[in-house]
């Protein structure tokens, strides 16, 4: 370690590490590139690919990120742009779950679709991507659907979930999961111009907010299906409060929520009542 | 009396964003949603004066009645 952190100082230009020598310190001392990443950020050397992150994110933050585990639930429109974003902002462990493999009618706005890898499971494809676009974070492909048996295994240590469904009703089995251990969870959900989004924090219930009859599995989605930028932009938003989540920093989207009318663009706020978490909001 | 409807996304299309109406002393959220012609299982959050409210709450003179569509897609 000693030796490790020896070759990381005297490679490094001021406090920025390069590339080339992250991937030369893991070949030399048979580690990976993402244990040379948080040996580097341990010593303040920022790997010098978060550069332009470093006006808004310290050092000492790039390490809280790479040192955090984040459960992404749903691999598709949504799931795609939130596992690249985290990627690049270089969060350590994502744990990504979906159970399908692609379809043609996904390549109009899943990142992660292709017509190389129509058939093939969505959580290899996200494996590959993060591989291609920064093999310093470790992808967790979990190949099954989210259940409230299965949910405590999967959200073991995440600092945060991401709620990337598409069904109502997985949606609100997630968000009771994530209230029940207590980990923050940040909700999206997209149909055609339109989407919703809201954090649910430790301690709060968001699901009679979001979902008010919660009785049907799907919304106007349906009819409307989802274009490109729908997705993309409700995405990021998510990325945003997982951000601040594992940080702690800024003000999350609880306690209201987000509609979002990307035709007429307007964005809503809307209160969510504060209180019990049993409370009926009628 | 009289309250305000806002209709949300795809509720506004053939139908209006924001509207004054003439109803019945304790019309319910219902029962606008049924004269608006909304289908009832594609409705997601109904808000009344801003704030969360259910599908049988009765409405007061004066009140603004906000609907928006179920929107589940990922």
């Amino acid at each position: 370690m000693e030796d490790l952190r020896a070759f990381l100082a005297n490679c490094a230009r001021g406090d920025l590490l390069p590339w080339a020598d992250q991937v030369a310190a893991a070949d030399r001392f048979h580690r990976t590139v993402g244990s040379v990443e948080g040996a580097a950020l341990e010593l303040g050397l920022l790997p010098a690919r978060y550069q332009r992150n470093r006006r808004t994110l310290s050092t000492a933050e790039q390490l809280r990120l790479f040192q955090s585990r984040v459960v992404i639930v749903g691999a598709g429109g949504l799931g795609g742009y939130v596992v690249e974003e985290l990627a690049r902002l270089g969060v350590g462990t994502l744990v990504v779950a979906d159970p399908d493999t692609f379809e043609e009618h996904n390549l109009n706005r899943q990142l992660l679709a292709s017509p190389a890898n129509l058939g093939a499971p969505k959580v290899e494809a996200a494996v590959e991507r993060v591989g291609t676009i920064n093999p310093a974070v470790r992808v967790v492909p979990v190949r099954y659907a989210f259940s409230r048996e299965n949910g405590a295994e999967l959200l073991a240590g995440a600092g945060a979930a991401v709620d990337a469904l598409d069904t109502v009703t997985a949606r609100v089995a997630l968000a009771r999961a994530c209230r029940d251990l207590g980990v923050p969870m940040v909700h999206g959900a997209i149909a055609g111009w339109y989407g919703q989004m809201a954090t649910q924090m430790p301690g709060e219930d968001i699901t009679p907010f979001i979902y008010p009859s919660g009785n049907e599995p799907k919304g106007v989605e349906t009819n409307l299906g989802n274009p490109a930028f729908t997705p993309a932009a409700v995405a990021s938003l998510q990325v945003a409060e997982v951000v601040k989540i594992l940080l702690g920093q800024g003000r999350c989207l609880s306690r209201r929520m987000l509609f979002l009318d990307f035709l007429e663009m307007e964005f809503m706020e809307v209160p969510i009542a504060s209180g019990p978490a049993s409370r009926d909001p009628g | 009396m009289r309250i305000t409807v806002k209709l949300f996304a795809t509720f506004r299309k053939g139908r209006f964003d924001a509207e004054v109406r003439e109803v019945p002393p304790g019309a319910t959220v219902s029962r606008i949603v049924e004269e608006v012609g909304l289908p009832e299982k594609e409705i997601g959050i109904v808000l009344v004066n801003g704030r969360h409210a259910k599908l049988w709450r009765a409405l007061a003179d004066g009140d603004t009645l906000a609907i928006f569509p179920l929107v589940g897609g990922g």
